[in-house]
């Protein structure tokens, strides 16, 4: 019999009220925004890949970032969650740079992301893959000292992540041995797991049928509520679902960062992307 | 290593995803009476082992078994749990080795009031403090550059052991006495028997402590780094520390083997660092079975039973060896303890019955081959090797006459035989294997969904 513990509760309050760390206070101005990003370039050889997008997301926005194949959403991804760092430009989390930190420095902050190829932990249960997630969030650390059994709030953390993902029936299953769109959903839980603030989903419902995809739909909205949102999606019928705002993404650039029916009129937009989607999704949706 | 208990009931966490915070949980911890009876049984085996086997070769045996597993348990920390395929975890035992035998002899001369026991521990920090260097270096990177490092230090330790005669004493390496010092309680550690209850009490606790690790954050980070290193960054941990720190862990346990073998030996070469004694470490901990926890200690006991028996039995027990280990890495990845678990599954589902009988089929005719096989292998190293004693041979209670047709003819004979028996034989058992995967498969389905 214990009371909850502390750093459970806390998990989902912004990383810098958990902390205490101070945002940086622009002058008394308005807050800093969740995550601004500042002509950012990323060059690989000599082709340049991402050329100076630039992107201001207030805290509690949700942003579907769209674009034609080969674009660079994806790599905008990898720049802001540290799995590449950019040639040039800022990358700014609640108005602290992170531009060019490790990814665990970035995730430490308040930024947590998924991928689009299925990136769990094959050996582990569904359970165990959970609580690697929370660990750190907690405060646990490298500690070799303490038995897992005995970190209440990370397992009590582990156990409601499981509810909400839906996969209490498979608390025990190997990861490995989960259907697709079950290790999609984990996908989600690990990326959830440590209470980060700011979410960054690439394709979450890639590869998945479309009842599959409106009901994933529901369990995204429904465990990122409060938090700042961008995924990459393709799917046209969930971007306008999901997400307040709708950023394009073009050769490399942000062309348009607007509300949806902002971006559906957007002539620049229309003429180098949406068209031929809207028609891909209209016949997809049938 | 699988069954995790499970310590919080599932009914409670359902009901407190709402609940405000300050509100009561309730927590079920069921004794875990399996894992009692299995570290008591461990015990037992340990205390009763030397009064079961009562010569004094098996006293060396089991002594040496205890060292094995110690060191093979601590490689496991690396191999099997980290993921990281380590080329020389000998350094770290053999250095452990090296200062507790240079400790012992410290001790000997009076000028360090240690008693003799805890001389391994000596062993233990020297393995750690040589990892919190070396490590260092081989962590930062993983996969195959990590393996190609730790090659790179085996080497140049061996070749350190060659240019220092000082430290590593050359050729006749270092040797000591480990009796010395006071006697409490009249254990002087002269008997065989005394070190061996020595490094028994040493593996109980080192084993202990290397399966508690496994249930720490750190632990369960390591096989998280070891599934998928990428994803365990955007969790916010530094995979590189990880690897550190459980690479200087392991060592630790390497240094307390090392320190048990100087005192069990009394005498430490440079062999103790080289590389063929960190292959041998890879080979028996894989053939154990690096997938579960006690794997690497059936290994242990199968590189002693090898070192010693195999190799007194025949000349060519490094190549039957190598047989062995081809064999299972092609057909057994998961080594003789996955072996187990997957049998104990078929019999926790019933199903072991219908298997004995090909097992005992398939036994006989993998020994009717290997006797086949063995009986060339025996002729041509008695060629190579006995020549001076002429071209006849005794082999199980038969003359073979390795020039001779006949032998030749008989053993190719036998072992073709054996090899066609074998396939059909081996044929059947996959069908009925894949039918009760099947069977076993749809049941825990079913169960699921009961």
């Amino acid at each position: 019999m214990s009371a909850v513990p502390d750093s459970i509760s806390r998990a989902d309050i912004p990383y810098s009220a958990r902390t205490g760390a101070s945002s940086v206070s622009q002058l008394g101005a308005m807050p800093p925004y969740a995550l601004e990003l500042k002509d950012l370039r990323k060059s690989f050889g000599k082709t340049e890949i991402i050329r100076g997008a630039s992107l201001a997301v207030s805290a509690g926005e949700r942003i579907a970032v769209i674009g034609p194949n080969g674009a660079g959403k994806s790599t905008l991804f990898n720049l802001i969650s540290g799995r590449f760092a950019p040639t040039s430009g800022e990358v700014l989390l609640n108005g602290h740079r992170i531009d060019g930190k490790r990814p665990f420095e970035i995730n430490r902050l308040g930024l947590s992301r998924s991928f689009q190829i299925t990136n769990i932990f094959p050996k582990l249960s569904v359970f165990e893959n959970l609580r690697c997630g929370v660990l750190w969030s907690l405060g646990y650390r490298y500690t070799f000292l303490k038995f897992l059994a005995g970190l209440h709030d990370a397992n009590e953390r582990a156990e409601q992540l499981l509810d909400m993902i839906k996969l209490h029936r498979k608390r025990d299953v190997l990861a490995i041995n989960l259907t697709y769109a079950e290790q999609r959903a984990l996908e989600i839980g690990i990326t959830i797991a440590g209470g980060a603030n700011v979410i960054l989903l690439d394709e979450p419902t890639a590869g998945m049928s479309k009842s599959e995809t409106r009901r994933f739909i529901d369990l995204i909205k429904e465990v990122t509520v409060g938090k700042t949102l961008l995924t990459v999606e393709h799917d046209m019928g969930v971007v306008f679902g999901l997400a307040d705002k709708i950023a394009v993404v073009v050769y490399g650039e942000v062309i348009a960062f607007d509300r949806p029916e902002a971006v559906r009129a957007n002539a620049r937009v229309q003429e180098a992307y949406l068209g031929s989607h809207v028609a891909d999704a209209q016949v997809g949706a049938r | 290593m699988s069954s995790i208990p499970r310590q919080i009931d599932q009914s409670s966490s359902r009901t407190t995803g709402a609940a405000p915070p300050g509100a009561r949980y309730y927590e079920f911890r069921p004794l875990n009476v399996g894992r009692w009876v299995i570290w008591s049984i461990f015990a037992i085996v340990l205390l009763g082992a030397p009064m079961v086997f009562t010569s004094s070769l098996a006293h060396t045996m089991l002594s040496q078994m205890g060292i094995a597993i110690i060191v093979c348990l601590s490689y496991n920390m690396l191999l099997g749990q980290g993921g990281m395929l380590s080329f020389g975890h000998a350094v770290y035992s053999g250095l452990g080795a090296f200062l507790a035998i240079h400790t012992l002899n410290l001790v000997s001369r009076g000028s360090l009031p240690l008693p003799v026991s805890l001389v391994p521990i000596v062993g233990g920090l020297a393995g750690m403090l040589f990892a919190v260097a070396f490590g260092w270096v081989t962590t930062k990177k993983a996969a195959t550059p990590f393996a190609m490092i730790t090659l790179g230090i085996g080497e140049l330790v061996w070749a350190m052991s060659l240019m220092f005669p000082e430290f590593f004493g050359g050729e006749g390496g270092v040797s000591g006495n480990r009796v010395t010092g006071p006697a409490p309680l009249g254990i002087t550690f002269g008997p065989q028997i005394q070190l061996y209850y020595l490094i028994a009490v040493y593996t109980f606790i080192c084993t202990a402590l290397m399966f508690a690790f496994t249930r720490t954050p750190l632990g369960r980070m390591l096989n998280a780094v070891r599934d998928n290193p990428e994803r365990v960054e955007f969790v916010g941990y530094d995979t590189q520390k990880v690897r550190y720190l459980s690479f200087v862990i392991a060592a630790f346990f390497a240094g307390i083997s090392g320190g048990l073998a100087a005192l069990n030996f009394e005498i430490v070469t440079s062999e103790v660092v080289s590389g063929p004694r960190s292959g041998a470490y890879l080979l028996f901990t894989f053939l154990g079975g690096a997938t579960f926890f006690f794997g690497p200690i059936l290994g242990a006991i199968l590189m002693v039973l090898a070192f010693v028996l195999l190799s007194e039995l025949t000349k060519a027990w490094l190549l039957y060896l190598g047989l062995v280990f081809t064999f299972m890495v092609m057909y057994a990845p998961g080594g003789i303890a996955s072996l187990i678990m997957m049998n104990l599954r078929v019999a926790a589902f019933g199903r072991f019955r219908q298997l004995w009988v090909s097992y005992l089929a398939l036994a006989v005719t993998a020994l009717i081959v290997l006797l086949g096989a063995a009986a060339m292998i025996e002729m041509v190293y008695h060629l190579k090797l006995n020549a001076a004693l002429g071209p006849e041979l005794h082999f199980l209670g038969v003359t073979l006459d390795a020039q001779g047709l006949n032998s030749w003819f008989g053993s190719v004979f036998v072992m073709l035989t054996g090899l066609g028996l074998f396939e059909v034989t081996r044929r059947h058992f996959v069908r009925q294997w894949g039918e009760i995967q099947e069977f076993i498969e749809k049941e825990t389905k079913r169960r699921e969904s009961l």
